[in-house]
């Protein structure tokens, strides 16, 4: 189920556990929109991305930035209290039950592939997962903005003594990696319950997934993403009770064979 | 600066007061809350060994702490094993996972080995989950045989067993203290400052850093074991990644790298965390005020409570 979340998920290279938190904004935005102003499924696709987009601007400018020069680890450390903040939040505003959000009528039911009968949202929900990987690989690689992002990422001052601003640069990325968490809150809210503790639920296999594919490599991030999809299709059929487990296992057996992750190279792991 | 309290007359100083508060506590607040109380400073204390003076962030101190304590509820309670012995065996427990994760999780650095640590904590957190049969699922374990006697003397009562169990917390303590202010603690700060320059100097750092994670992850289980005996009960709270991210919260509150700062810290946590629902106006908000104290705190004063004082300090010296 989670294979097209995963993948969003393991491409974005920011280590940050307030993803999950924005995971699961994403999904409250996408059902209060549906109760209050009975937003629709496709509206709810861009705007909740807009509006938690919106706000992780907000969070990054006012609070973020700060912690840039400082150790990584303070940064974990923040979102970690953002994550405390905002699902007590939720719970507080919402109540600590989930609240069960439907996907269209024109999604339900299941699609004939011809060897065997899958979801129709599910497939919706791929689909979407890889045209997004695929715009993201895109504007990363091939475009001018992608560009000054990876370079910003590797040498920040040597990209500042060129005349770019990269604290705008940073900003900008930083929301479009939380709107795209949003996306993907959309996406599994049909699948699950709509509840504050969903994104905890997500975050973690996501920084397995991390770790297994590899930092630097989007391509090596949504491999592994599909894989794990299948890996825990096919486990949670053979043995369902340690199903949970296996995504971990895997990642032991990754890091014992080669410690850089399975599409990363030695120097940018360090 | 890290180790500006240790080893001075101030240091010592210190650390009666911080022993003298101890010994009064059960009579300040109800004994239960007393253990819980020094209980998360041996973990904080045993955390900080390796944030704070090894530079290694882990996010999976749960397991040692949370698995240790169902290692040694299930052996009283289920096996009927004598005190002594199921404590010793729950150690031993966290000892060997402590060598088995760190061995695993030393081979990527920073941000890496955190959730590294934290995705194995939660292998052993599901694994907790599905072993139902012994760990009660989400009921957890409850003691309901008594606690027994350690050398004779009965633990039973809450506050006897606080003192028990603040004997333990004092020797890990001075452990660490020991530790930091050894030769090998002195390697462990030069792999912390410069890893490359270590490594030149023709130090083993991955060995070093197994052996400060091993005797870090021991003394949280020693701290887990405290606890969940104190508490006559080990559940899924003890492993789940929000308790790993509690002692993050109580070190850094405290000042990492600063001894007392992490006993200070989860002196000050756990009352708060305790205390806080109390008052109608925060109530079921506790999370939110703490997760709020954190965040300044990681903005705003990064020594913590303890760094804080001593770098004051050490401006008026200079002054």
């Amino acid at each position: 189920m989670a294979l097209g979340l995963s993948v969003i998920f393991g491409m974005l290279r920011i280590v940050n556990f307030a993803h999950g938190a924005m995971f699961m904004l994403g999904a409250f935005v996408a059902y209060y929109g549906a109760q209050l102003v009975h937003l629709p499924f496709y509206a709810a696709l861009i705007v909740a991305p807009v509006v938690v987009g919106l706000f992780g601007l907000l969070l990054e400018v006012a609070f973020l930035r700060r912690l840039y020069g400082l150790d990584p680890l303070y940064g974990l450390l923040f979102t970690f209290a953002l994550v405390l903040i905002l699902e007590d939040g939720m719970r507080l505003a919402a109540g600590a039950l989930g609240s069960p959000y439907s996907a269209p009528p024109s999604l339900s039911g299941a699609t004939n592939l011809g060897f065997t009968l899958f979801p129709t949202y599910r497939l919706f929900v791929i689909g979407v997962a890889i045209v997004v990987c695929i715009a993201a690989w895109y504007v990363l690689e091939r475009t001018p903005i992608g560009a000054r992002i990876r370079a910003a990422t590797e040498a920040p001052v040597l990209v500042r003594a060129l005349g770019i601003d990269t604290r705008t640069l940073v900003s900008v990325t930083f929301a479009v990696g939380v709107a795209l968490a949003a996306l993907a809150g959309v996406l599994a809210a049909p699948n699950q319950n709509v509840e504050p503790t969903m994104g905890d639920k997500i975050i973690i296999n996501t920084f397995a997934i991390v770790v297994i594919g590899g930092l630097g490599s989007i391509g090596g991030s949504v491999l592994t993403g599909f894989a794990l999809g299948l890996l825990q299709t096919v486990g949670a059929a053979l043995f369902p009770a340690f199903n949970d487990t296996l995504i971990f296992m895997l990642m032991i057996i990754v890091l014992l064979i080669r410690p850089s992750g399975l599409f990363g190279s030695p120097v940018a792991a360090k | 600066m890290t180790t500006a309290l240790l080893g001075t007359r101030r240091g010592a100083i210190v650390a009666a007061v911080l022993l003298l508060i101890a010994l009064v506590l059960p009579k300040i607040v109800y004994p239960v809350l007393a253990i819980d109380i020094i209980a998360y400073a041996l973990f904080a204390v045993a955390f900080d060994l390796l944030l704070g003076f090894t530079g290694l962030l882990s996010f999976g101190h749960a397991m040692f702490w949370g698995g240790s304590a169902y290692v040694a509820t299930i052996l009283i309670a289920k096996v009927h094993v004598s005190f002594p012995l199921a404590v010793l065996a729950a150690v031993v427990y966290a000892a060997v996972l402590a060598l088995i994760v760190g061995a695993i999780a030393i081979r990527r650095q920073g941000i890496y080995f955190a959730m590294i640590t934290l995705a194995l904590a939660q292998l052993q957190y599901f694994f907790a989950y599905q072993l139902g049969e012994w760990t009660g699922g989400e009921n957890g374990v409850q003691m309901t045989t008594g606690r027994g006697t350690l050398f004779g003397i009965p633990l039973e009562n809450d506050v006897a067993f606080y003192y028990a169990a603040l004997a333990f917390v004092a020797l890990g303590t001075y452990l660490v203290v020991r530790i930091v202010r050894s030769p090998f603690g002195a390697v462990l700060g030069a792999m912390r400052e410069n890893e490359q320059r270590a490594i030149a100097l023709g130090f083993r750092v991955d060995r070093y850093k197994l052996t400060a994670f091993v005797f870090s992850g021991t003394l949280a289980g020693v701290a887990g074991v405290l606890f969940a005996i104190g508490n006559r009960q080990s559940g899924l709270d003890g492993v789940d990644w929000h308790t790993s991210g509690q002692v993050v919260m109580m070190s850094i509150l405290g000042g990492i790298g600063t001894i007392f700062g992490p006993i200070v810290g989860a002196g000050i946590f756990t009352s708060l965390e305790h205390f806080l629902p109390n008052f109608t106006a925060i109530g079921d908000k506790t999370n939110i005020v703490m997760g709020t104290i954190f965040a300044l705190c990681v903005l705003l004063f990064r020594r913590g409570v303890v760094g804080e004082l001593l770098a004051t300090r050490e401006k008026r010296a200079k002054a």
